[in-house]
């Protein structure tokens, strides 16, 4: 089939097109009166990416590389764009997401309602979108960098859409400021690759040798700068309070995908080098956990919703990043087994990732619509009232906490096999102790997501704003149902997920793609099938018995949670902090939760307020206080900025003359 | 006719020592006017005729010559102000460092690698010493419009640099360059409106409260 098509229109060029139209959606809104141009910029988004998504795929089992090269005049070398299949795997994501954010958008971010923002909302979003479609076929060094400027600029600007609200630019200061040191980094990174190959165009797979100090130079630049970008810790400051002040279709391109820009980075650095040595390896397997422990454990103590599902990005990320760390182990060890698993195990957990975060963004958008706040502490009881929604959000919620028959156990369940594993290997052994790390972090995420999902949708609304919510519309509900879905069909057929990832791996180590692991564990995955097809089955049937029971006794009502009192109130319930407080004051010493108690005295206190705060640690504790001492210590520069511009004149002027002298 | 636009040349000369050592701001704007004639009449010197050239000739001297002076002479009359008082540093002072850039210009010129053609002509160590005179009035005036006089100089002197070029130098560029001029012109007319309606006065010193603290 993929044959016939090819003959019938190139894929790749289907999806450089796709690529290009969705980035030029948004221009027609510019020029017209709000409403139209949104209608025809989703249109055109949506129509893109139902033919990108059959080119990435047709690209992604074509095993070969289709090349172009674009015809530009600047002095840095051809400037080629090639689609592999490790590109055509992060395309895949770029199209789903685009297009369900595109639709959401029309219910989300109504033209009518927001006539001020809409027009560059939607314009820079299909930048976004076009950009990092570009991005991965890019192969020029310097093309890259623009193109990832551009992508981290329409970020920007799709972050700072609420610009009048000092938090929203606030973090959109401390989006920029990170997203620059870490491009600092990347031109650092590309000088240095030039400067190996002679060319700006990025080496060809295996083409460079792991051990000279330049090596571990470059390896160390790209994971600053992609590592900054994908927010692995301790590069992830910028991320809590970008994704949760940017609007929720936003924050689900964000999260879903512009973090595995980040990672594509990492992965496209690592296919240059033969034999990384273990050092690489084990950096990113520590810093991996790391990122998943923390940040999980950030997620616990969070209140703003947003803020919660953005940590949790952070863990998603650090649970790739430990998979492909554990990958590198067995690829520097010549332990095939173990780097099957690690990178499969990173590569399916990309395509988690990307399915069911845009979910909870885009449903945490749903809420926001309903209840006006992002603060988990004032909601409740919205599954009443919104059924469909609760249930596409449970659907996300139990995948991201990694609970069969859903897609995030898939993933997890390829690093499990690949730690344990190492119990009866001859090296390495202590890779065993990761799973418990894991079982820990999943756990973690367990507690995170419970917090939310009954803080929101269970109980009794806790303040006036979440108390008479309405159901979404189609066009909200339509796409995280297709999330939904695909997350179940990852999670009830494990073996496609395995098929999907395998030519993206084969290109990365086609050395262990060849040996029997992938049969081998296909057939572990197929018996995973049978035991989803039994859990969905035990799930059914149980619904179906309470239904019928519900059916044959008396239904009482009583209030919600309501423990048997007369009259409960909903200022009685569990908040959502009081939920978490146990699981938080564990993690502490890190995450230093401010509450502020209000000390009672007598028998009848007076009336007080209690009040708690999570600290961004690393953010407030160690960057805020190292750009103080900086600005201090480097406070005589700004003498030099004292606004007489004639001075400013004098300053060119000695400029120019210094270099004329200069030539002689 | 090479000698010719020397002599040309050492007139543009005499001109910036005018603009330099005058505080009277509508005798500066005429001189850089009669700069710009000089300049428009240059290129019809040195390159063969052609249709071309004369489209750049009346370009130059209509943009140069008449329209930026007139544009000048508005905002002149409508700030009210005729002279520069107080510069940063004396006309004596600026004549003086004016003839010293002069003299290291030339000097500057002589050590370039240029092409044998260009070797003899003024046209190089012209070109370096009006661009210092125009930064010398940047850098010592007061008043926005002194500024504007300076950044044209500052423009002469660029363009005295591209007519070596002028036969490789396709219209299109050409016409940007004079563009690039028009436009530059009209924003900082609009900043000069904008100054004098903020500060009420048109020294550019006051700009110092806009300062980020």
């Amino acid at each position: 089939m993929y044959s016939a098509l090819q003959e019938v229109c190139d894929p790749a060029i289907v999806a450089i097109i796709a690529a290009l139209f969705i980035g030029s959606a948004g221009i027609p809104g510019l020029f017209l009166r709000p409403g139209p141009g949104q209608m025809i910029a989703t249109i055109t988004t949506v129509l893109a990416a139902l033919a990108g998504l059959p080119a990435a795929l047709a690209l992604l089992f074509a095993h070969s590389t289709s090349t172009f090269v674009l015809a530009w005049n600047l002095p840095f070398g051809s400037c080629e764009l090639a689609i592999d299949p490790l590109s055509a795997f992060f395309l895949l994501p770029i199209f789903l997401v685009a297009a369900a954010g595109s639709l959401f958008s029309l219910g989300y971010w109504p033209a009518a309602d927001h006539r001020a923002t809409e027009r560059g909302l939607t314009f820079f979003y299909g930048l976004l979108a076009s950009s990092m479609a570009i991005l991965v076929m890019a192969r020029n060094g310097v093309f890259f960098l623009m193109v990832w400027e551009v992508m981290a600029l329409s970020a920007y600007f799709l972050l700072v859409t609420e610009h009048e609200r000092e938090d929203v630019r606030r973090a959109g200061i401390v989006y920029l400021i990170a997203t620059h040191t870490g491009s600092a980094a990347l031109y650092v990174y590309f000088s240095l690759l030039a400067c190996q190959t002679g060319s700006f165009l990025l080496p060809a797979a295996g083409s460079l040798s792991a051990l000279p100090t330049v090596a571990l130079v470059i390896a160390m630049a790209a994971f600053a700068g992609f590592g900054a970008k994908a927010g692995i810790m301790p590069l992830h400051i910028w991320l809590p309070s970008a994704h949760a002040n940017a609007p929720s279709h936003v924050s689900a391109m964000m999260s879903g995908v512009m973090l595995k820009m980040g990672l594509y980075g990492i992965f496209r650095t690592l296919t240059f080098f033969h034999d990384p040595p273990l050092l690489w390896g084990g950096f990113l397997t520590v810093a991996g956990i790391t990122s998943a422990l923390l940040g999980i454990a950030f997620a616990v103590a969070q209140r703003d919703l947003k803020r919660l599902l953005a940590c949790s990005s952070i863990e998603n990320i650090g649970i790739v990043t430990t998979g492909l760390g554990v990958a590198l182990l067995g690829i520097s060890s010549h332990n095939a087994p173990l780097a099957y698993l690690g990178m499969a195990g990173a590569l399916l957990h990309i395509v988690n990732h990307s399915l069911f975060k845009p979910l909870l963004f885009l449903g945490s958008g749903v809420i926001i619509h309903a209840s006006g706040t992002r603060e988990m502490n004032l909601m409740g009881g919205l599954g009443k009232y919104m059924p469909r929604t609760a249930l596409l959000f449970l659907v996300g919620t139990i995948a991201i906490c990694g609970i069969p028959p859903l897609n995030g156990f898939v993933s997890e369940f390829l690093l499990y096999l690949g730690f344990f594993a190492q119990l009866q290997a001859t090296s390495m052994t202590y890779l065993v102790l990761l799973a418990p790390l894991l079982a820990l972090v999943g756990g973690l995420a367990a507690i995170a997501f419970t917090k939310l999902y009954s803080s929101v949708f269970l109980g009794t609304a806790r303040s006036q704003g979440a108390a008479h919510p309405h159901e979404a519309p189609l066009t909200m509900l339509l796409p995280m149902g297709i999330f939904a879905l695909l997350c179940l069909l990852i999670g009830l057929a494990p073996q496609l997920g395995q098929r999907l990832v395998a030519p993206a791996l084969a290109a990365f180590m086609p050395e262990v793609a060849l040996t029997v692991y992938p049969a081998e564990y296909g057939v572990i995955l197929g018996r995973l099938f049978l035991l989803s097809m039994l859990l969905l089955l035990a799930a059914i049937m149980v619904t179906l018995f309470w239904r019928w029971r519900l059916r044959q006794a008396d239904v009482a009502t009583a209030s919600t949670w309501g423990c048997g009192y007369q009259r409960a109130t909903a200022r009685m319930e569990y908040t959502a902090t009081a939920f978490s407080e146990l699981a938080v004051s564990v993690f502490n010493g890190i995450i230093r939760q401010r509450v502020e108690r209000p000390a009672l005295t007598g028998i009848f206190p007076a009336a007080a307020r209690c009040a708690d705060l999570p600290t961004e640690t690393v953010l407030e504790r160690i960057i805020v206080p190292l750009f103080n001492i900086a600005g201090l210590s480097f406070a005589f520069l700004r003498r030099l900025q004292h606004g007489q511009m004639h001075v400013y004149m004098l300053y060119i002027f000695v400029t120019l003359f210094i270099l004329m002298l200069w030539a002689h | 006719m090479i000698t010719f636009a020397d002599q040309l040349l050492v007139l543009v000369l005499l001109i910036n020592f005018i603009s330099l050592g005058t505080s009277r701001l509508m005798f500066s704007i005429r001189a850089v006017a009669a700069q710009g004639v000089i300049l428009g009449v240059l290129p019809g010197l040195i390159h063969p005729f052609s249709w071309h050239l004369v489209g750049i000739t009346a370009g130059i001297i209509a943009i140069k010559g008449l329209i930026i002076p007139l544009l000048l002479n508005r905002a002149v009359r409508s700030a009210e102000i005729k002279r520069e008082v107080e510069p940063y540093l004396g006309y004596v002072p600026t004549l003086l460092l004016g003839a010293l850039f002069t003299a290291l210009s030339f000097g500057f010129a002589s050590k370039l690698p240029l092409l044998a053609e260009h070797q003899n002509y003024m046209f190089v160590p012209a070109s370096i010493a009006t661009l210092m005179a125009g930064f010398l009035i940047l850098t010592t005036r007061r008043k926005a419009i002194s500024q504007v006089i300076g950044y044209l100089v500052l423009e002469n002197g660029i363009f005295i640099f591209g007519l070596l070029l002028a036969d490789a130098m396709p219209l299109m560029v050409e016409a940007g360059a004079l563009l690039d001029l028009l436009v530059g012109t009209f924003v900082m007319g609009i900043v000069i409106n904008h100054i004098s309606r903020e500060f009420s006065s048109l020294d550019t010193s006051r700009l110092t409260s806009l300062k980020e603290e």
